[in-house]
């Protein structure tokens, strides 16, 4: 259990997916005009990864990853499925979104009202995506690695850390730029550019956590 | 007259539509593989092909995809090309391959990717997708070496894992800068590279 809370607090200060992975940069960038659609997009990819990154652990676990067929039978226990990773992730990813998109509606019309285009496009959202990566290499970590993914609950903490991470930094970024919308930016940085260097500072306080340890 | 169309499809992602500093398109790779210069290029050169590749295959079979499902059929298409292109770098190049980690599989979700496949390969024919896709993976390359340049001459005071700054500059008390090693620089040089941009091209100024 310690290990799952040292998880959830690195992943969310350290191992941020913005600021030390740049992941999910493109609809960072995009959305972050305002701290309410931004807060609803936070949200949406949070939910998305705590129903995910479950499934792909456990495709990882019993179908892909070295010897893990075994369980079908002795023949399957040499089978190496490795390489079927990036359509095996993708898919599950697409086709949770899909499901999680039906049934937000069916369930909750006042929610998928206020998420909007988002849920649909966080299939292509690379936080989503990269964080089933990173996952798969954890995975495969000694258990004595501080960032190594042992157990179900390591899992769902990564997961939830991740998005909330994910969801502190966009929300943050669309506070600040609400604010700049009043300042003078000289003219070709305007819009993209200084959004980027906004990151970058944001980016360089976020280093002040490297050394966090529970 | 087709001719130039033609030119201009493979041209205008360069600079003027460049899909990195213009159209914020494949972002996320574009920032974390440009620590150092050989990375940067692999990185570059693999999702040109993969563009090229894709762009081709999805505007063979467009009129075939149900509008409904092409999404998945784009994520599938990308994700086989992307596991072969994988696969080549683990066998050819094995040490650039562990450096790019994760982000050689995050091309599958690269925005230029799907931004490409829906805005051009849905409605145009085999040939001019191809250039579509070649002129925005250089595109994309091009503000990548620039960027893995800057990071690695003044990060670590390498080029392509050489030495470039003489022995006597350190004698003298010059130090490398850390700092450009860290992710929040690579923020602050593409800011720089749109910054120079858009001064010298005015047209792309944001009000």
């Amino acid at each position: 259990m310690e290990h799952a809370l040292s998880l959830f607090v690195r992943s969310i200060f350290v191992d941020n997916m913005i600021f030390a992975y740049f992941l999910g940069m493109c609809s960072y960038l995009a959305v972050s005009k305002n701290v309410k659609t931004s807060l609803g997009l936070g949200v949406a990819v949070t939910f998305v990864l705590l129903i995910t990154l479950p499934v792909n652990y456990l495709l990882e676990r019993y179908v892909l990853s070295a010897g893990a067929l075994a369980w079908l039978g002795d023949s399957f226990a040499t089978l190496d499925l490795s390489y079927l990773s990036f359509i095996l992730f993708i898919a599950v990813i697409a086709a949770i979104v899909q499901l999680v998109e039906m049934i937000v509606e069916k369930f909750s019309p006042s929610l998928y009202a206020s998420l909007g285009i988002f849920l649909p496009l966080i299939a292509v959202n690379c936080a989503i995506m990269g964080c089933a990566l990173f996952m798969q290499q954890r995975v495969g970590l000694d258990a004595t690695d501080p960032k190594a993914l042992t157990s179900m609950w390591d899992v769902l903490a990564y997961a939830l850390g991740s998005g909330l991470g994910w969801m502190l930094a966009i929300v943050g970024l669309a506070a600040i730029r609400e604010k700049m919308e009043y300042s003078n930016v000289p003219a070709p940085l305007r819009g993209l550019g200084i959004t980027f260097i906004t990151v970058g500072l944001m980016a360089m306080a976020f280093l002040c956590f490297s050394g966090l340890k529970i | 007259m087709k001719n130039e169309k033609l030119l201009n499809t493979l041209l205008g992602p360069l600079s003027k539509n460049n899909p990195v500093a213009v159209q914020v398109l494949g972002i996320c790779s574009a920032l974390a593989v440009t620590v150092e210069l050989k990375p940067a290029l692999v990185m570059g050169l693999s999702v040109t092909v993969i563009v090229a590749l894709a762009n081709v295959v999805i505007s063979l079979i467009r009129n075939t995809i149900p509008s409904s499902v092409r999404i998945i059929v784009q994520l599938v298409v990308v994700a086989a090309l992307v596991t072969i292109v994988s696969e080549v770098l683990k066998a050819y190049v094995y040490d650039v391959s562990v450096q790019l980690s994760v982000y050689i599989g995050l091309i599958i979700t690269n925005c230029i990717l799907m931004g490409r496949l829906e805005a051009f390969a849905m409605g145009n024919k085999p040939w001019d997708s191809f250039l579509d896709g070649v002129g925005n993976g250089v595109g994309y390359a091009l503000i990548l070496i620039v960027v893995a340049f800057f990071r690695e001459l003044l990060g670590s005071g390498t080029l392509l894992g050489y030495p470039v700054v003489p022995q006597c500059v350190y004698n003298a008390g010059y130090v490398n800068c850390g700092l450009m090693m860290m992710p929040a620089m690579a923020l602050i040089l593409v800011a720089c590279v749109i910054w120079v941009h858009r001064s010298v091209d005015k047209d792309l100024q944001e009000k």
